[in-house]
């Protein structure tokens, strides 16, 4: 019984070391020939197509939001002026990564657990193992650099409509300047505030796909099993961004001092 | 030309849940062997330990040598080039057509032109009966056509060991007639070394060489056909003649009051052994061995109307013989 216990304790860390030692295998497929490029190119094209849009889309109302919420605080402050700065800030600090994350985990993650988990039950994968080909570099290793290359791309997106839904609302709903909205865009941010951005959008990217390779690789117990993999896939997704993005926050602020001014 | 696969003292088990313990067994150069037992026996578990797609507890399975259940996983890849796998659907990948799946190997692994790639993508299509169908994608097309590209696939590295995980499921009884009868003429082409796992007794009573029955978590028996078929042995006797009478129950064992119950029933007399299936051409595989000739060597009686040419018939009527 008290094995029995210590067995279910255990197994998070277990699974925690297999993703680990999972992740660790897909750094070294990295650097082996031959390099998928086809399916590389296919993958980001494909995992493009599905986030694009609905990147866009939260995009709008993600930037209209801090819009007002920023808009309305900095009003009792009286410093109207620096509305566009605060809502750059938040945009492109937070904001971006943030939007990235939800969206290559739910859309782009969801679609790789999904494939890789029906080539799982399929038995594709082991085909392909027995085909004397090794899945991870020529299935996880390409869908990892697609994700990190989307990902980066999703963050510039969400950036530029975020900063453009902010204007909008910030000049027709809540009645400012859009010359001080413009003009202040850099007493606050700075051009770290861009590379942080693109960096956390790489380290999701690679994180989200990772998983969702190992959740899909591990699917089993038929079309259940792959159901499944999608639905842990995204939490655990989820859960790891948030906390990365915390973690690279608090790195950031400690590496780069803010701006004063 | 085949070579052997030697299997010695594999143990399995998931978690606490033994599969199999201490399977020991030679599949000999270029004969066609069966493995089969009950339902959940880990027959394709074994299958896929002779991959090493599963690792055992313990034992090992050497080929020409190397050790699968220990070699490293470079050593395990370059083993993995002596195999052809044909699995349970075919397994063929989703996203090429049937051409693209069967020239998979070729592209990966050769250097060869793909005008070569072609002509001998399209003999192994031709060797199945898929010309025309090869530009289909795998979801276009019935389960029996994809087992049978699953198989150009396997033959198209030329293997020289070619493991099938139950090739008769799913298709209905002529398929599965002209499949068997497409092992046999393939192992008199290319001679390699064949394993077929699966529950079909009919298909088993004429396609092997070699019969294994795994059952109750050990190899039961292993050995000649002919030795299986006219074997007294009470489990091996109820599976290869599909009986109710004997110690495999519904749920893999009987308990002792359905047993004594049964103590007083008559086993039912053994159907006669039929012949083995001839390759199509007619010419005789090399490891195919003259009707009889083991029962006659062991002293052994067949059960009468054994390895007549018209037994071959019987073997649909088990039941009731």
């Amino acid at each position: 019984m008290a094995s029995l216990t210590a067995t279910r304790v255990l197994a998070p860390v277990g699974t925690a070391g297999k993703l680990f030692a999972f992740a660790l295998d897909v750094l070294r497929g990295l650097f082996r020939r031959p390099f998928q490029l086809r399916e590389f190119i296919q993958q980001a094209w494909f995992i493009a197509s599905v986030t694009i849009i609905p990147t866009a889309l939260v995009a709008i109302p993600f930037g209209a939001v801090i819009a007002l919420q920023a808009g309305g605080l900095i009003k009792q402050f009286g410093a109207q002026s620096f509305t566009g700065s605060a809502s750059v800030l938040a945009v492109v600090r937070e904001a971006g990564p943030i939007a990235t994350a939800l969206l290559i985990a739910g859309a782009g993650g969801s679609a790789i657990a999904a494939d890789l988990g029906a080539r799982k039950i399929r038995e594709e994968l082991d085909a392909m193992m027995v085909l004397g080909i090794d899945p991870i570099q020529r299935l996880v290793v390409p869908r990892v650099l697609a994700c990190m290359l989307v990902a980066v791309f999703l963050n510039g997106l969400v950036s530029v409509v975020g900063v453009a839904g902010g204007y909008v609302f910030n000049v027709i709903m809540q009645g400012g300047t859009p010359g001080a909205y413009i003009a202040s865009f850099t007493a606050l941010a700075q051009l770290p505030d861009v590379w942080q951005g693109l960096a956390k959008a790489l380290v999701f990217g690679m994180i989200a796909a990772i998983v969702a390779s190992y959740m899909g690789m591990n699917a089993g117990g038929g079309p259940k099993g792959v159901g499944d993999a999608v639905n842990l896939s995204v939490v655990i997704t989820f859960l790891l961004l948030f906390l990365v993005n915390f973690v690279m926050s608090a790195i950031y602020f400690q590496l780069v001092p803010p701006k004063t001014g | 030309m085949g070579v052997d696969v030697t299997i010695e003292g594999l143990t399995k088990s998931f978690g606490k849940q033994l599969i199999w313990k201490d399977v020991t067994l030679t599949l000999p150069a270029g004969e066609i062997s069966v493995m089969l037992g009950p339902s959940g026996t880990g027959k394709s578990v074994l299958l896929k330990s002779l991959i090493g797609l599963i690792k055992p507890d313990a034992g090992s399975v050497v080929i020409e040598g190397v050790d699968i259940a220990s070699c490293s996983e470079k050593q395990l890849y370059e083993v993995r080039k002596l195999f052809g796998v044909l699995f349970q659907d075919g397994a063929m990948f989703g996203s090429m057509n049937l051409f693209d799946n069967v020239a998979f190997p070729l592209r990966e692994h050769t250097r060869k032109s793909e005008s070569e790639i072609r002509r001998i993508v399209m003999e192994k299509m031709d060797l199945v009966g898929l010309i025309g169908a090869e530009y289909k994608l795998p979801g276009e097309i019935s389960g029996g056509m994809r087992k049978r590209a699953g198989l150009a696939r396997a033959l198209v590295l030329d293997p020289e060991i070619l493991l099938i995980d139950e090739p008769d499921s799913g298709l209905d009884p002529v398929r599965t007639s002209f499949i068997n009868q497409l092992f046999v003429d393939l192992n008199a082409q290319i001679d390699a070394t064949f394993l077929i796992v699966t529950h079909d007794i009919h298909s088993v009573r004429v396609v092997p060489d070699n019969i294994g029955l795994l059952y109750h978590k050990h190899l039961a028996m292993y050995g000649p056909r002919e030795m299986l078929l006219s074997s007294d042995e009470p489990v091996v006797r109820q599976f290869l003649n599909a009986q109710t009478i004997g110690p495999i129950g519904m749920s893999e064992e009987k308990d002792a009051d359905q047993l004594a119950a049964e103590r007083d029933l008559d086993l039912p007399p053994l159907p006669p052994i039929p012949l083995q299936l001839e390759p199509s051409s007619g010419i005789p595989r090399r490891s195919q061995r003259p009707p009889g000739e083991w029962c006659r060597l062991h002293g052994v009686t067949p059960p009468p109307g054994s390895f007549r040419a018209d037994s071959a018939l019987v073997t649909t009527g088990v039941g009731g013989a």
